[in-house]
């Protein structure tokens, strides 16, 4: 039990470090300064809950692993993120389409983590639902707004969307680890979460006057450690300072 | 040697915001318990938000704050639940934050899950017209948004309410 709850712990955790990461590269090249902020501030609230996961991973794990180590002393093999989450940025339409799918599958995690019955795990989900509200309102105004905009932002904007939807079904793929911890009541089973996910999500796209693409061939693995060829560039610019200085201290 | 908390809260009124300097840690809501057990002081600070990065500033300024003053041992933890909410500002946070020019978060936190719930009119701090609009959900902190006054046109913060 306390090895499938490490690594459910885990996943979760991973998911906000890796997309956390992936916002914080947006800093500074932001396409306007009020979203340069918006996407460095939930990058910002990704990592605090990748930080509370983690550490909380570590306990679980008894190694005596922490937060730091689990961030930047593992190699992409043992990385637990979904797939969709280490995808590059692509344009500001690619990451926001990125983070729609995702912020809409987090809230309902999140929502039905409140009731875990590790106090742990339902503390830090009620901590993170509070931001994570806001981030989905962020990513489906912009999705609108896009997909309602110009002709040219809402093909690009449907294109992004089509182009990432392989990447949505390992959202829902429960496996061994999500049954042992949902069997105990300590975690979710994601495909739970998959008729809500798909509602709302439809329902902002019909708001963006966007179509839903069609569920073909899913791609899967990061939750098992099988990643592709993006995680480690993304790996290698945010460990190589803690490996190059391990036991650096500010 | 302090054996009275009160004496601790009241010494940590003195321990301002490091973003928000108008307001100390007990306005914030964020010091959660403050004992003395066996002479050690052990305080429960909670964070705003998962990633603020002014907690570890803050706990820093709390610890030294009282072992200036005190020659009590200090424990600090952090506690995650239950997680902090703007409804925990007190009537006087509020007051000072509209006077600093960050207009205040609305009282009791509505229920935000719908995706775009109601939202009050936000008050502009410079001229009090609720004729406001807002810019960004996200502005110069974790934990403000930006807005703009439509009447006196001033741009202005505002503390999100969660
Ligand atoms: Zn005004």
């Amino acid at each position: 039990m306390q090895k499938e709850l490490f690594e459910y712990v885990l996943r979760i955790g991973d998911n906000a470090l890796i997309l956390g990461q992936r916002l914080g590269e947006w800093c500074g090249h932001g396409p306007v300064l009020e979203e340069d902020i918006a996407l460095t501030n939930i990058s910002l609230d990704l990592i605090g809950q990748a930080r509370s996961f983690l550490t909380y991973a570590g306990e679980v794990e008894g190694l005596g692993r922490d937060e730091d180590k689990l961030a930047f002393f593992r190699d992409a093999r043992d990385f637990r993120n979904i797939l969709l989450l280490e995808q590059p940025n692509g344009d500001f339409g690619d990451t926001i389409a990125r983070s729609f799918l995702y912020d809409h599958f987090a809230y309902l995690l999140f929502e039905s983590l409140l009731h875990s019955n590790v106090t742990n795990i339902a503390a830090i989900a009620a901590k993170s639902i509070k931001e994570v509200t806001y981030h989905r309102r962020h990513s489906s105004e912009w999705v609108i707004r896009l997909g309602d905009g110009t002709a040219e932002s809402h093909d690009r904007i449907q294109t992004s969307i089509n182009n990432l939807w392989e990447y949505t079904g390992e959202m829902f793929n429960a496996d061994t680890i999500d049954h042992v911890v949902a069997s105990l009541g300590a975690g979710t089973d994601p495909s739970s979460l998959y008729a809500s996910w798909k509602k709302n999500v439809a329902a902002v796209l019909l708001e963006a006057t966007l179509e839903m693409p069609a569920d073909d061939w899913m791609q899967k693995g990061g939750k098992q450690g099988v990643h592709s060829e993006h995680i480690g560039f993304l790996l290698a610019e945010m460990q190589h300072i803690p490996r190059t200085y391990p036991d650096a201290q500010w | 040697m302090v054996s009275d908390p009160s004496d601790v809260f009241k010494l940590l009124t003195t321990v301002k915001d490091p973003e928000i300097p108008v307001l100390n840690v007990v306005d914030m809501g964020v010091i959660r318990r403050v004992e003395i057990v066996n002479d050690i002081i052990e305080i429960d600070i909670t964070p705003t938000y998962s990633g603020c990065p002014a907690m570890d500033v803050i706990a820093a300024n709390v610890r030294t704050t009282l072992e200036r003053e005190f020659s009590n041992q200090v424990k600090i933890a952090s506690v995650m639940f239950p997680p902090w909410t703007t409804d925990w500002l007190t009537d006087d946070a509020r007051a000072k934050l509209m006077a600093y020019g960050i207009s205040p978060p609305e009282k009791n936190t509505a229920d935000k899950s719908l995706l775009f719930g109601h939202r009050e009119a936000v008050v502009c701090p410079k001229c009090q017209s609720k004729n406001t609009e807002r810019i960004s959900e996200f502005g110069s902190t974790a934990c403000k948004a930006h807005y703009r006054c439509v009447d006196c046109k001033e741009p202005f913060d505002h503390f999100k309410c969660i």
